[in-house]
């Protein structure tokens, strides 16, 4: 049941929605007639609708409706679960010919509300695409359905000795296909690459139903464009991602952690070239986590944290990461930094641990992958997602706790904690606010600032998680308005109609 | 002058280094044994053990006068204890097998823990104390190893020295002036507390609220200079090959999967095939 405040908010959001795309062509809603279509090639149990002739109650399609977060949330009438990608082609050639609003969706983790509905859009879940097409294990090539959840396709190559070339918290809901639509960055994005670089092809069904057959398993092909870039971070307003050819790399024989307690902010930096320095080739991973989102993570049961004179005096925690092919290699180059490290005469750390056992290991890295999940437990998440210049991580945090203060923002009632944490080694700074409840005041006092600050840094506003529907306001503060103006006009080439995921990335 | 001896408190943790848990174990192909090529680390039960000598020494301070940490194992568990003291152990002793000999049974173990113990002993009476000799007032232990889940060594160590036993430790308090040890024992459907006289064998069991600490950078620096003393079993007049004979090793059967019947009759039709029920 929709409460009126509920109602309310989705015709401000509704009215919005128009007066943004006013040059947008008007979109029709989902009836029982295109029901009636879809049972023709779809399964009964692939239909999930509130529509007749078998309506569901809308409860039933509140997960698909709401995001992760629990900040934005659709009204959409109906999902289809289609099992193949001739399925899809043929929703979609539907969809196109009946002007009719499609979200893509995947493990709906999204964190910038693009996998969910603006209005009363068809929501197209990937769940059911979920099965591994081929796996090469010698140039570890691997061909997936677009559904695969990254967690599963990590425990099919196990055996075979590789690793899928991006982690990141989610991995246990996140899909292969939402992934690269997102172009997720994650955890190895230091050792790995982006995806940009490890999808090697794509199977993707247009707007009007045609299928891109693109699933090319070589490691080089210069023919032509490269089309399946423009899909990878497209957050589904160009195609669907039906399938993905992508490269993992061979599994680490050794992989140690360990988190180090800095006692400033400045440390970072110098710490980051130091460790750099001397592991090279098996620096894995290098991640900044302040001294809120240490507590916040301890507090919500995310992994065993450090003993109380270990965490004393520290401003701020690095988790550091090897991965090489030898072990005693490996350990010799790690024991040669803790040396360095602790011997020194102006020491960059107050101290650290180092995991002993695989259990340590995970319980190490959920400290900072739990990061996320902790915020949300202790409240209502204003997230930016930024890439600035590493030596600017502090002050932006400090400047953006500085505004809500002057603001009267900073109480128990308001926001409770303004936190940083992120990917050093990328130059990326996941800012968070996190408040008791999400209010016009706050994101008030939140937007432009924020943006305006990290334009001033010459920074991105999105340095992974996307634009979706939280930030097309913004894009001209990372992008020119001449690239905005392309890519409006790429988007008119693959989806004249405007079908494809509305409301998103462009306004 | 020194303090009588009575009033300080030798701790022995015996551990080893089982394959770790979170590695799916596999049947090696000759199926004389399991694939021990996968990683291995401290057998979590005796990771406990060590945390809670630690903590011991934490409250009763200087009233700890050495935690000893043993293993019986091939050269690698030398790295089991160089995490131990790294957690705060204060030396070490390997007591090697060589890399190909079969695993030794609990007995077997029993007996060397026991060979130890009198070992130092002798060696107190010997040089004076303070040496790294001493008597062994409390031996912690894990209740039993991942790999073999035999769970019979502590028990057999107890019974050789003729020493108080508590198995499956929850908590544990010392009152050293009293030399008596305050444990409380998981049992079948509750708890169990027991009061036991020193010296004592304590066995730990997995209840403990917080896990073992996380081994410090600082610590582990100093651990690479911490003792860790060399023997082997015939060093201590031990014989530690197995009474028993391994045939054959292998896995459990797989699981087939179950499927779906319509009404009591076919249930119970398929029973009788599969020679479940008797057939009337
Ligand atoms: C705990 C947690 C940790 C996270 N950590 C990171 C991180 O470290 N790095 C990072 O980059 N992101 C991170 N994220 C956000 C990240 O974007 C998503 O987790 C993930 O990449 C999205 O995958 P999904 O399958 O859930 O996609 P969804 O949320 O379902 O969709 C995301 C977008 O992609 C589109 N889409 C989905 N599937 C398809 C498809 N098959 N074809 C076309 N379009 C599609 C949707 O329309 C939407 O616009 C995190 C999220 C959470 C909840």
């Amino acid at each position: 049941m929709f409460s009126s405040r509920a109602a309310a908010r989705q015709l401000v959001r509704h009215i919005k929605r128009w007066q943004h795309s006013s040059n947008q062509p008007t979109l029709n809603s989902v009836t029982s007639d295109d029901i009636a279509h879809f049972a023709q090639f779809l399964p009964q149990n692939s239909i999930l609708s509130t529509l007749s002739p078998i309506p569901v109650a809308p409860s039933e399609l509140e997960q698909y409706n709401t995001d992760w977060m629990g900040k934005y949330r659709g009204s959409s009438t109906t999902v289809l679960r289609p099992h193949t990608t001739d399925q899809i082609s043929k929703i979609m050639k539907w969809c196109n010919q009946r002007r009719i609003g499609v979200v893509p969706q995947g493990g709906n983790t999204g964190l910038v509300g693009g996998s969910v509905p603006t209005s009363n859009e068809l929501i197209l879940s990937l769940n059911n695409m979920s099965k591994v097409r081929s796996f090469d294990p010698v140039s570890g090539a691997l061909v997936a359905d677009a559904g695969c959840i990254l967690e599963a396709l990590t425990e099919y190559i196990t055996p075979h000795n590789h690793i899928m070339p991006l982690d990141l918290g989610a991995k246990g809901s996140c899909q292969i296909g939402g992934n690269i639509s997102t172009n997720a960055g994650g955890l190895r994005l230091l050792r790995y690459g982006s995806l940009h670089g490890s999808v090697l092809g794509l199977e993707v069904v247009l707007p009007d139903g045609t299928i891109l057959d693109n699933l090319s398993t070589l490691r080089k092909d210069n023919t032509g464009y490269d089309l399946k870039q423009l899909f990878i971070g497209a957050e589904g307003t160009l195609g669907v991602v039906t399938g993905v050819s992508i490269l993992t790399p061979a599994a680490p024989r050794a992989v140690n952690n360990m988190i180090l307690a800095l006692p400033t902010f400045e440390n970072v930096l110098p710490l980051f070239k130091l460790a750099r320095r001397h592991l090279s080739e098996i620096l894995s991973a290098f991640e900044l986590i302040d001294r809120t989102a240490y507590e916040l993570a301890v507090k919500h049961g995310q992994g065993k944290g450090l003993s109380d004179e270990e965490i004393e005096g520290a401003q701020c925690f690095v988790l550091l990461e090897t991965s090489g092919g030898k072990k005693e290699h490996d350990e010799e180059k790690l024991n040669i930094l803790l040396e360095t490290l602790l011997e020194s005469d102006s020491p960059l750390i107050n101290t650290g641990v180092l995991s002993q056992s695989p259990a340590q290991f995970s319980s190490l890295w959920k400290l900072r992958e739990g990061v996320t999940e902790a915020v949300s437990k202790e409240g209502k998440a204003y997230k930016y997602d930024i890439s600035i210049p590493l030596a600017s991580f502090k002050e932006v945090v400090d400047a953006t706790r500085e505004q809500l203060r002057r603001k009267g923002l900073l109480h128990e009632n308001a926001v409770k904690h303004v936190l940083g944490y992120g990917h050093v080694g990328d130059g990326n700074l996941h800012l968070n606010i996190v408040a008791a409840a999400y209010t016009p005041e706050i994101e008030a006092a939140l937007e432009p600032f924020v943006y305006e600050l990290v334009a001033s840094y010459k920074g991105s506003i999105s340095a992974e998680h996307g634009i979706g529907a939280m930030k097309t306001h913004a894009m001209h503060y990372s992008k020119s308005g001449v690239a905005i103006d392309l890519m409006k006009r790429i988007k008119h080439v693959f989806d004249p109609h405007g079908i494809m995921n509305p409301g998103k990335v462009l306004e | 002058m020194q303090p009588t001896a009575a009033r300080f408190l030798n701790i022995l943790v015996p551990i080893k280094r089982c394959v770790d848990y979170a590695v799916k174990i596999r049947v090696n192909p000759q199926q004389t044994g399991i694939d021990t090529n996968v990683k291995h680390s401290m057998n979590p039960f005796d990771e406990i053990a060590v945390e809670e000598a630690v903590r011991l020494r934490e409250r009763l301070k200087d009233k700890v006068k050495s935690i000893t940490v043993v293993t019986l194992g091939p050269a690698k568990a030398a790295e089991t204890l160089r995490t131990a003291l790294a957690m705060g152990a204060d030396s070490g002793i390997h007591i090697e097998l060589p890399e190909s000999a079969p695993p030794p049974e609990p007995l077997g173990v029993a007996r060397v823990l026991r060979a130890v113990i009198e070992r130092r002993k002798k060696m107190a009476t010997e040089e004076g104390s303070g040496t790294g000799g001493g008597t062994t007032d409390l031996v912690i232990m894990g209740k039993q190893a991942i790999d073999d889940d035999l769970g019979q060594t502590g028990q057999m160590l107890a019974a050789l020295l003729g020493a108080s036993q508590a198995t499956c430790a929850s908590k544990l308090d010392v009152d050293v002036d009293k030399r008596v040890a305050h444990v409380r024992t998981e049992i079948d459907g509750g708890a169990e507390e027991l009061v036991c006289t020193l010296p004592a064998v304590i066995t730990t069991d997995l209840r403990y609220v917080e896990q073992p600490r996380y081994a410090s950078l600082p610590n582990i620096m100093k651990a690479k200079k911490k003792p860790i003393e060399k023997l082997t079993p015939t060093d201590l007049g031990v014989d530690v090959t197995p009474m028993l004979e391994t045939i054959k090793v292998t896995e459990p059967p797989k699981r087939v999967g179950g499927s779906k019947v319509g009404n009591v009759d076919e249930l119970v039709k398929k029973l009788k095939e599969s020679g479940v029920v008797a057939v009337a």
